[in-house]
């Protein structure tokens, strides 16, 4: 990865008022930077301020202090106008399937959206758009014609990755994306974002509070708590060899399906949580 | 999250409607008014200003359908011809209140910020003025004008819409699919276009259909007055009018003018109430529990030894007759003293239900159609939902998954905790002491101090369900919705409680690292049917089901990150994927 970063986040504070003068910090100075094709996993607990680092790159939160630069671009404060073309460079996954979609709209309406804002595109070049991209992510062709309601959790994951892919972006904000699905169905949308990202060479920003899936999506893993990165580097390095006492912690926690195993580090757990409790 | 539940919303919406008998009924009416106004001079020949002065205040004749008034004109002509001046001034306000209300409330909501704030401090100020007052304002500045009195009418009512529409709106701009639609670079116009209104059409219409009722009173009350319509002209409150300065000796004719006022008025409203109900109906479910009969318990036959609790062909079934679908069946099982034991399932197997059944607690529409309980050596049919309830607590506890929605945000975590334990019959001190007790066992720091938070002061909720010290704990998804570092506690106390107190622990969950980490013994469940039961070592190590293997290679920890993942295929249950 030696090429120029395709985002880069430098020093992002980002404050929430709670009235009364107090203020909540939800970020407090992060940096980190997604090169081009590749997945970053963004690890931490609730609080951690990994969501709001998410909604902030997408435009959805101001920024208090720092940057943010697509492609050399500062779009920290991009316009309103800048932010509607960037609908087609930058997309989104929810976690939450059912609410991801407008109910009362057909998945055509859905998927026709991130192309809307290019004119040159005809109706027939749009609906060619939508049935390619269907078929792409393993759907029947009259899906479009349907409505949300009639579809399971992870068909409507497929059809909310279906919107996020269409218009061809160059980077993925992925926010929990298999987190309300069952394993079954987990296996099957991580396979195809894998294929996703590989066929069109995306860059992924995948966060996520399941240590397993992000080390098996991830190149690259970012550790945050309480909205400081406390670890990053190379996925296998961060999950096998842990630096950081609250890495550790976390890691220890996250229970591995297999008794005899899981036995043993019930007292790690113990030890790293004494560690990050000396630490903080 | 029934799939096809919205399937096209608007067509079923009609249907829902039209299956309400009052909706029927007030729609029929409203739609007779209509044709009755559009074809007043056919269906009422008689000139209503004709006065005939041989046929005074006369009763319901073949000539004169509902009789004569003071001047000898005919009521009924009188009525008819006065519906369009009514459905007029209802229409004008109307059209006022929707079009300010919903541009005001939606904009407002949407937007928030500045606008917000300004909008709402002019619909506080519109709606403290007295709408009355001010429509006879206007009548003196306009003479006999309806137009503008019901224009007015419209603007002070459309405070009270926007207000409404504005909270509505507020909660569809939080959804998710907004944000996704904002990040595809689609204009605000276009959002509250096509998103936003569609999703808020039928607060609109149910507040619009509230509102005309409104408008039907005061538009009478101003005829009434003879403000408005100069008076021979037939009004319905002109009519009324007239019918009550003949109150005494002929009262018969309040009965048409008043009775089509109030059934108009009701149409309107029993109209909005329908449409309320049928616009909700779609996600909330019926409240109506049905009662089942209690069967009576046989004791099972194979019952092993030492068992707290054992469960013999559970079986729930939900609807009836030819619509009855299977959603558990058969299930058996056997927990001892101290045992842990997991029902693994994904979304569906009917896990929950399994448990919930237990507890006397299945949702409406669902009910055991076989199924024994044998609770510390007491044999119970689990349609005996009296009995149920009653060891409930005491014997058998239960935490949910939501510990926010487990616990009720109205009282404090001392009171929630305190009311289970003074069904065991203590004193005030005693039960003080008690609670203390138990946020200590569950390892709460500065118990005094949280017994005097709320819920949403604090993070998770287990001691309510051991606050009765159950010798049995059903635990649905206890740690789904928490950090896995939290998770890691719980679970350790869960563990440690169960070998202190002895107590056997059933634990639902959908996680098979959860599975590992605490049961003894698991059972794998899939379209309510048990495929395999055995200890947890067994489980993960020889699972002999195919399905059981597959969702433990499905599971991303079994492989090798970034490599394809295995899969479950739905239909034949072959294991896809794996390397033989």
């Amino acid at each position: 990865m030696n090429t120029a970063p395709l985002l880069q986040v430098q020093d992002l504070r980002v404050d929430f008022t709670q009235g009364q003068g107090k203020v909540f910090q939800a970020l407090k100075g992060v940096s980190l930077s997604i090169h081009p094709g590749e997945t970053v996993g963004l690890v931490g607990e609730s609080g951690s301020g990994k969501t709001t680092l998410g909604r902030v790159i997408l435009g959805l939160t101001e920024a208090t202090q720092g940057q943010i630069l697509f492609d050399g671009e500062d779009i920290t404060h991009a316009s309103r106008a800048r932010r509607r073309t960037l609908g087609r460079d930058i997309q989104v996954v929810f976690q939450d399937p059912y609410g991801s979609l407008n109910p009362a709209r057909t998945v055509g309406d859905t998927l026709a959206e991130p192309l809307l804002s290019d004119k040159s595109l005809r109706t027939q070049d749009i609906a060619q758009r939508i049935a390619e991209v269907l078929q792409r992510v393993g759907m029947p062709a009259d899906t479009a014609q349907r409505y949300p309601g009639q579809f399971s959790g992870g068909q409507r994951q497929r059809i909310a990755i279906a919107r996020a892919v269409i218009a061809k972006p160059r980077l993925i904000v992925c926010d929990e994306p298999v987190s309300a699905l069952d394993l079954s169905v987990q296996a099957q949308v991580l396979n195809l974002l894998k294929e996703l990202q590989q066929s069109m060479g995306l860059a992924m920003l995948f966060i996520s509070h399941d240590l397993t899936v992000v080390r098996h999506v991830s190149h690259r893993t970012v550790v945050l708590y309480r909205g400081d990165i406390v670890e990053q580097g190379d996925a296998a390095q961060v999950h096998e060899h842990p630096q950081h006492p609250y890495t550790r912690a976390l890691l220890a926690a996250a229970p591995v399906p297999d008794p005899l195993i899981q036995r043993e580090r019930r007292a790690q757990f113990d030890l790293a949580r004494q560690a990050l409790a000396a630490v903080t | 999250m029934s799939a096809a539940a919205t399937q096209t919303p608007n067509a079923s919406f009609v249907r829902r409607l039209l299956s309400r008998p009052l909706a029927v009924v007030a729609l029929l009416w409203l739609v007779l008014l209509l044709v009755l106004s559009i074809g007043a001079p056919v269906f009422a020949p008689l000139d209503p200003l004709e006065q005939d002065l041989l046929a005074l205040k006369q009763l319901p004749s073949a000539e004169h359908w509902l009789g004569t008034d003071a001047l000898g004109r005919d009521v009924f002509s009188r009525m008819v011809h006065g519906v369009s001046l009514t459905i007029a001034g209802v229409i004008e306000a109307v059209v006022m209140a929707s079009l300010l209300g919903l541009s005001l409330g939606v904009s407002a909501g949407y937007f928030g910020g500045l606008w917000d704030r300004c909008v709402q401090q002019y619909v506080s100020l519109v709606q403290s003025l007295p709408t009355m007052l001010i429509m006879l304002a206007v009548l003196a500045v306009f003479g006999q004008a309806m137009l503008p009195a019901m224009v007015t009418l419209g603007v002070m009512g459309s405070a009270g819409v926007s207000r409404v529409l504005r909270s509505v709106t507020l909660a569809v701009r939080e959804e998710l699919y907004i944000a996704a639609a904002r990040i595809s670079g689609l204009s605000d116009a276009h959002i509250i276009l096509r998103h936003v209104l569609p999703r808020i059409a039928g607060p609109v219409i149910v507040q619009m259909s509230l509102f005309a009722a409104i408008a039907v009173i005061v538009q009478t009350g101003i005829s009434f007055l003879g403000l408005g319509v100069a008076p021979p002209a037939p009004t319905w409150g002109s009519m009324i009018f007239e019918a009550s300065a003949s109150l005494n000796d002929f009262p018969w004719l309040l009965v048409p003018s008043g009775g089509v006022v109030a059934l108009t008025v009701l149409s309107f409203g029993l109209l909005g109430d329908s449409l309320r109900d049928a616009s909700t109906e779609s996600w909330s479910r019926p409240a109506v529990r049905q009662s089942v009969k209690a069967r009576q318990a046989i004791q099972p036959k194979d019952l092993p030894e030492g068992c707290l609790l054992s469960l013999r062909d559970v079986t729930i079934v939900t609807g009836t007759g030819s619509a009855t679908r299977t959603l558990v069946q058969g299930v058996n099982l056997d927990l001892k003293q101290g045992e842990t034991l997991g029902i693994v399932g994904e979304s569906g197997s009917g896990k929950t239900l399994t448990s919930l059944s237990l507890m006397g607690l299945l949702p409406p529409g669902v009910h055991v159609s076989t199924g024994t309980a044998v609770i510390n050596g007491e044999v119970i049919d689990l349609s005996n939902e009296k009995r149920l309830t009653q060891l409930r607590g005491a014997t058998v506890g239960m935490i949910f998954q939501e510990p926010m929605a487990a616990l009720d945000p109205c009282f404090t975590i001392g009171h929630q905790l305190a009311e289970v334990i003074r069904l065991q019959g203590l004193g005030a001190t005693q039960v003080q002491a008690k609670v203390m007790e138990l946020l200590e066992q569950v390892k709460i720091p500065n118990p005094q101090d949280v017994a005097k938070r709320y819920p949403h002061q604090i993070s998770g909720g287990m001691a309510r369900a051991l606050a009765s010290e159950p010798r049995i704990l059903l635990a649905d998804e206890p740690t789904t919705a928490l950090d896995v570092t939290v998770q890691a506690e719980i679970l350790a106390l869960l563990r440690s409680l169960s070998q202190s107190r002895q107590m056997a622990v059933v634990l639902v969950t959908h996680d098979w690292g959860v599975v590992a980490d605490i049961c003894d013994r698991a059972m794998v469940l899939r379209h309510g049917q048990v495929l395999e039961s055995a200890t947890v070592v067994d489980l993960f190590h020889r699972p002999q089901h195919p399905y059981t293997q597959a969702l433990l290679a499905a599971n991303p920890h079994s492989a090798k990150p970034g490599d394809v993942l295995p899969t479950v295929d739905d239909k034949l249950m072959n294991i896809t994927g794996v390397a033989t």
